[in-house]
């Protein structure tokens, strides 16, 4: 058995420390050894999208990094989205525009959304179907869910024509 | 996974030194895209995994009007993409660096990575070829230059040697009034494995009214990546015309072995082949009309 490595790093903006051994996967980590289980496991290989975090403000999947790899980085989950004052506006777009069904993929989409509109905060819907790409969804046939975007994107730039 | 090592080197040397231990039964690790998968299939069971994501060398991409484009082995297909020179230098390797998975995706894998993984339908390898790339490798015998197009050998296979060390791929300067394209065709708008693709790269004399240097290059439809040289050398004296372009691309089909599987038959790529290889001159040629490169 290979020996387990202290990793420090930004979870959240909350300073952590764990213990992992270098085959446990990120996914592994935030969700079998911190507890974060808001992020899930689909497909464990890079298809589906139901894993995806930040890290240092990138889109990855969890499962194709590497816990030791985020030594002295910063990791964003789904859990990191809501603060204080409530849930994110991009939350609040997708249970608004009733953007999911059994929940599953929407953690993963939300933090691919969160991405995109950290970068690109205008997004055609042609940019946001394709950007969306790697993540899947069994349910909604994905047009609420670009409707949901749609709608964060217009809250978060005060751009929204209509409320919604 | 079974467990393994892992280390994270700062520098090639060290990477090396590790990777050419055969004890260690080590491999080099960037994005993990394809690695981490098979790993998990019990394709291998490496005893370290060597991180190369912190060597200086291999996390850099510079560009020089007279020397052309060099980027490391562990720059990502996002990295790439985002870069203005490489854009507006280059969008013959963007046409493949961003159609290499999702975002997620693109945020890891590298074409390093693309080109040592050896996958028939590598998308960044033909449009690597066509452009003229060589890639540098380091081991414990020195440095030494491959041509992309000698790179690949089988199936999952490369000319890298045990110990060996992908460290960055080079692209010459863009000749005025050249250009290339990369297309493939899926079944679905985006990630997926290439059933077929074809990288063109034309150069037109001052005029454009004469082709003075043409390459193509086809993925998924042989055991490698398969640079036609034929199909180029047809163009070359010829004006740009439908009818050149229907004749190199019946050259192209040609060349093609493909085979039947789970994501298209042989007769399929061998027609797709046709029909991409007439695109991507299309597209190489509307771009080497307009090229303008200012670095």
């Amino acid at each position: 058995m290979a020996s387990k490595t202290l990793v420090s790093a930004a979870i959240n903006g909350e300073p952590v420390e764990f213990l992992c051994e270098p085959q446990q996967s990120l996914l592994e980590c935030l969700r079998d050894i911190l507890g974060l289980t808001g992020t899930k496991e689909g497909c464990n290989d890079g298809n589906c999208g139901a894993c995806s975090v930040l890290l240092d403000g990138q889109l990855v999947n969890a499962c194709l990094v590497l816990g030791v790899e985020i030594q002295g980085r910063a990791v964003t989950t789904v859990e990191g989205l809501a603060d204080w004052r409530g849930l994110h506006p991009i939350q609040q777009a997708f249970l608004e525009m009733d953007a999911f069904q059994c929940g599953f993929c929407t953690p993963g989409f939300l933090i691919a959304t969160k991405a995109l509109l950290d970068r690109e905060p205008n997004p055609t819907e042609e940019r946001i179907r394709a950007w969306l790409s790697g993540n899947l969804c069994r349910c909604t046939g994905y047009d609420k869910i670009v409707r949901a975007v749609q709608a964060a994107a217009c809250h978060l730039n005060n751009t929204c024509e209509v409320d919604v | 996974m079974q467990p393994f090592a892992y280390q994270a080197p700062a520098s090639v040397g060290e990477a090396v030194a590790l990777l050419a231990d055969a004890a260690r039964g080590a491999r080099p690790f960037a994005g993990g895209t394809d690695l981490l998968v098979q790993m998990r299939r019990g394709l291998f069971a490496p005893g370290m995994l060597v991180d190369v994501k912190r060597i200086p060398e291999l996390n850099r991409i510079d560009f020089d009007p007279a020397e052309g484009l060099t980027f490391g082995a562990a720059v990502s297909c996002a990295w790439l993409c985002d870069h203005p020179t490489v854009r507006q230098c280059y969008p013959g390797l963007i046409d493949a660096a961003s159609i290499i998975g999702g975002a997620a995706i693109q945020r890891r894998a590298t074409l390093g990575g693309n080109l040592c993984n050896a996958a028939p339908s590598g998308d960044s390898i033909p449009a690597l070829i066509v452009l003229g790339a060589t890639a540098t490798l380091a081991g414990p015998r020195g440095t030494r230059t491959v041509a992309v197009a000698d790179f690949c050998t089988a199936p999952g296979k490369t000319v890298a040697r045990p110990g060996e060390l992908l460290i960055s791929l080079h692209v010459p300067p863009p000749a005025p009034h050249s250009a290339a394209s990369y297309l493939r065709f899926i079944p679905r708008g985006e990630m997926d494995i290439a059933v077929a693709g074809v990288g063109a790269w034309l150069a037109l004399s001052d005029d454009g009214n004469t082709i003075t240097g043409a390459r193509i290059a086809l993925s998924a439809v042989a055991p490698t990546p398969l640079w036609v040289e034929a199909a180029g050398a047809a163009l070359i004296g010829q004006a740009p015309t439908e009818a050149a372009f229907a004749e190199a691309a019946k050259i192209a089909q040609a060349a093609a072995r493909p085979i039947s599987d789970v994501r298209g038959t042989a007769a399929q790529r061998r027609h797709l082949v046709g029909v991409l290889t007439q695109r991507v001159l299309h597209g190489a040629y509307h771009r080497a009309k307009g090229e303008v490169c200012h670095g």
